[in-house]
């Protein structure tokens, strides 16, 4: 007597924003509303991925990603293990791959990995058999930020479509900036990019999102997204901008460049007097703290999503010849 | 001079559809051949195969000395021996660099020994390939050297590039140019435009090839000396050596099969066998390259074939090495992605894989013709095949296609007068 196997199902990962479709971004931040009563319980434990593994493995400094994600498996009742690249065998020079596949090993349910390497998450998903979650990749991609991005902006403006963001500042080096536009694209929304030719140069235009190099475009915008000048990723004696002062003078969101009306985001961590003025920083227009509490859910809501919705969330894009 | 081992020339009779496009060939022939060397071309019956001038390599990458975990002598001269090769010629850019005549002449004497496909070599520039004092391009000649080259990297000052095109008139033997602006490529590692915008990944610019394919053809042309452009990528570049040609500059270059089949929409699935310098570039830049490889612009296909360890491309794409493999897929990729749709002519394909790059590099060229050194491939353009990583002789497997179909399949190459692959 044969043996009839259903063929397994395709393994999901969350690598791009660019895998993701419009229905794909709504049952998530669906899912993260309705997980959001939770938080409010006295007992915020839901039980549903007990039994289950979630690895984070981390070769950059974080702090809210890396907590919110150990948070949001736990009140799912995963088992969960954090492994960061200092302190590891790592530092003995062991390989991403290897390391990945020592982890997969133990066989996790996800692995949720952060490099500062284009790529790795990819690389992750290739080599082991878990589902793979972007926590950021180099300057490329960092899925789940855009996510509570567009969670935060749902939450104070009420809808998600036809909402302008102004993101102001180093684009060029933020994988945050990437994700958010392909994303802010994909829910019927746009985006200005402001900053100097150099962090904000034309070939960004190619993202689908219109480019300006005078702050004053951020006037129009429903929501001004500020960004950290990424120091760490620029190379040894390239320049950007001559100095931090000229660039806080130029670009800096300061109180009277924020128009009445305006809600003010920023990925954080913030460089308070350099691209952002303490004053809007602590203004009921900043939504910063929101958006860590945003962090929470819409990564509950992945984790939940990953590991029990049938429905494939991502494909790794082909390789197409001719 | 090319070298290889020595071994008895075989005598052997190959039949099939004779294809000679410098000899205006094209028949059902068979072709005897008697101690090495093409005996008689009688009519034959079966026309199942072609037979054709074997093919010519001017760009590779073997190694040796320094990295014999990637390749060797021998295994890279039998992945050429499979894909239909019967002479290459490798870089100088080797650990040791070959830029003195005593690394020239022991990596002669080790060809002697291993190489199973007559193999020249390329000397260096500059010594170490530092971009700034010349080598010893006299001795090296005498030592056997086809052509000087700083693969890998450019001749970054112009100053020192025109002074090795004044000395390397006493060897009349060509310059061949890595043309590259390291200040516009520096960081990158993918084609500059939507992709590596949406990507994130630090971008090299068309202009980071163009403007040095300028700047070198204008030192060519100053003082009069050949040079050869090697692995064009960008449309602004071909558009310069075309300029230079009608302005009778002496010129030449080469383009690679990824370069003429891919483009950079490929470079989304971050896969690292996807990464190559020049980086795949646009349709546009494809299309020009294609259109020039059809007029003999450009003249030669060359493979770049760059092996690499697994455990080198085996790491985020932004990590990974420049390079890929091909000696083993350059027809079959070719003939499936241009010949078959109708967009390059298989005579034409053929020219540029053999004559073409022999010209360029003085070398004799392999041709069906009675008296000849018998250096020829039989093809079968039917068969189809699938690339796998375990079907190759090259020590490393960084291909482009694994996995991939291909139609067309080198089954025997004669290289100087010897059966070197038969399948």
């Amino acid at each position: 007597m044969s043996e009839v196997r259903a063929p397994a199902p395709p393994r999901r990962h969350l690598l791009s924003i660019a895998d993701l479709t419009r229905a794909d971004v709504e049952r998530l931040l669906d899912t993260a509303s309705g997980l959001a009563g939770s938080l409010d319980r006295e007992v915020k434990r839901l039980p549903t991925l007990r039994g289950r593994t979630v690895v984070h493995l981390f070769y950059e400094s974080s702090t809210r990603t890396l907590a919110s994600f150990e948070l949001a498996a736990k009140r799912l009742s995963a088992d969960t293990m954090s492994l960061r690249a200092a302190g590891s065998s790592v530092d003995k020079g062991e390989s991403l791959k290897d390391t990945a596949l020592t982890l997969a090993a133990y066989g996790p349910d996800v692995i949720v990995v952060r490099h500062p390497a284009i790529g790795a998450a990819q690389l992750v998903a290739h080599v082991t058999d878990a589902h793979v979650v972007n926590a950021g990749d180099g300057k490329h991609q960092h899925p789940t930020q855009a996510l509570l991005d567009l969670y935060t902006v749902r939450e104070a403006l009420g809808r998600l479509d036809g909402i302008h963001v102004a993101v102001v500042g180093d684009v060029l080096h933020s994988r945050v900036a990437r994700s958010l536009v392909q994303a802010l694209r994909l829910v019927g929304s746009s985006a200005t990019l402001v900053g100097p030719p150099t962090l904000v140069p034309p070939e960004l235009a190619a993202l689908g999102c219109s480019i300006s190099h005078d702050l004053r475009a951020i006037a129009d915008a429903d929501v001004v997204y500020v960004l950290r000048m990424q120091r760490e990723r620029m190379g040894p004696g390239e320049t950007f901008v001559p100095s931090l002062r000229e660039y806080s003078a130029l670009y800096g969101i300061t109180p009277e460049r924020v128009r009445p009306g305006q809600v003010v985001l920023h990925p954080g961590p913030m460089n308070r007097g350099v691209e952002i003025d303490p004053r809007v920083a602590d203004s009921s227009a900043a939504l910063v703290t929101d958006q860590v509490r945003a962090g929470l859910v819409v990564r509950m809501a992945i984790l939940y999503d990953l590991l029990t919705v049938p429905a494939p969330v991502s494909e790794p894009a082909r390789v197409e010849v001719a | 001079m090319l070298v290889c081992r020595n071994g008895r020339a075989d005598s052997l009779v190959l039949e099939g559809r004779a294809l000679d496009p410098g000899r205006g060939i094209d028949a059902c022939l068979r072709v005897v051949v008697e101690d090495g060397i093409v005996a008689a071309l009688e009519p034959g019956s079966d026309a199942r195969l072609v037979l054709a001038p074997a093919f010519v390599d001017p760009h590779v990458h073997l190694r040796t000395p320094g990295r014999e975990d990637e390749e060797t002598l021998l295994s890279g001269t039998s992945a050429a021996a499979a894909g239909g090769f019967c002479a290459i010629l490798a870089m100088p850019n080797t650990e040791p660099v070959v830029d003195s005549a005593a690394v020239l002449g022991s990596l002669v004497e080790r060809a002697r020994d291993e190489a199973l496909v007559p193999t020249g070599f390329l000397a260096a520039i500059t010594k170490g390939q530092r971009g700034e004092e010349l080598t010893e391009m006299a001795e090296l000649a005498a030592a056997g050297a086809l052509g000087f080259t700083d693969d890998g990297l450019p001749v970054a000052a112009a100053g020192v590039l025109r002074q090795a095109l004044r000395y390397a008139g006493l060897t009349r033997l060509p310059l061949a140019l890595h043309c590259e602006e390291p200040t516009l490529s520096r960081g990158g590692h993918a084609h500059e435009g939507p992709v590596s915008a949406e990507l994130g990944l630090g971008a090299i610019p068309s202009l980071a090839e163009s403007l040095m394919v300028r700047r070198d053809l204008a030192l060519a042309g100053l003082e009069e000396y050949p040079v050869h452009l090697m692995h064009l990528s960008a449309r602004e570049s071909v558009e310069a050596l075309e300029q230079a040609l009608a302005e009778g500059v002496p010129a030449t270059a080469e383009v690679t099969p990824h370069h003429l089949v891919l483009t950079d929409e490929a470079v989304r699935s971050l896969d690292p066998n996807l990464k190559m310098n020049p980086p795949l570039r646009s349709e546009d830049d494809r299309e020009a390259l294609r259109a020039a490889l059809r007029s003999g612009t450009i003249s030669c296909i060359a493979t770049d074939h760059a092996p690499h360890a697994r455990h080198e491309k085996d790491v985020p794409f932004e990590e990974a090495p420049f390079g890929v493999t091909g000696l083993e897929t350059a027809f079959a990729a070719l003939y499936t992605h241009l010949v078959v749709p109708g967009l390059l002519t298989l005579e034409t394909l053929l020219e540029r894989m053999s004559s073409g790059p022999a010209r360029v590099f003085g070398l004799d060229e392999p041709r069906l013709e009675v008296g000849a050194r018998a250096n020829l491939v039989a093809l079968d353009l039917e068969a189809e095949w699938t690339v796998t990583e375990d079907g190759f002789r090259s020590r490393s497997a960084n291909s482009w296609l694994l996995g991939r179909r291909l139609r067309g399949r080198v089954v025997r190459t004669i290289a100087d007068g010897r059966e070197v692959f038969a399948e």
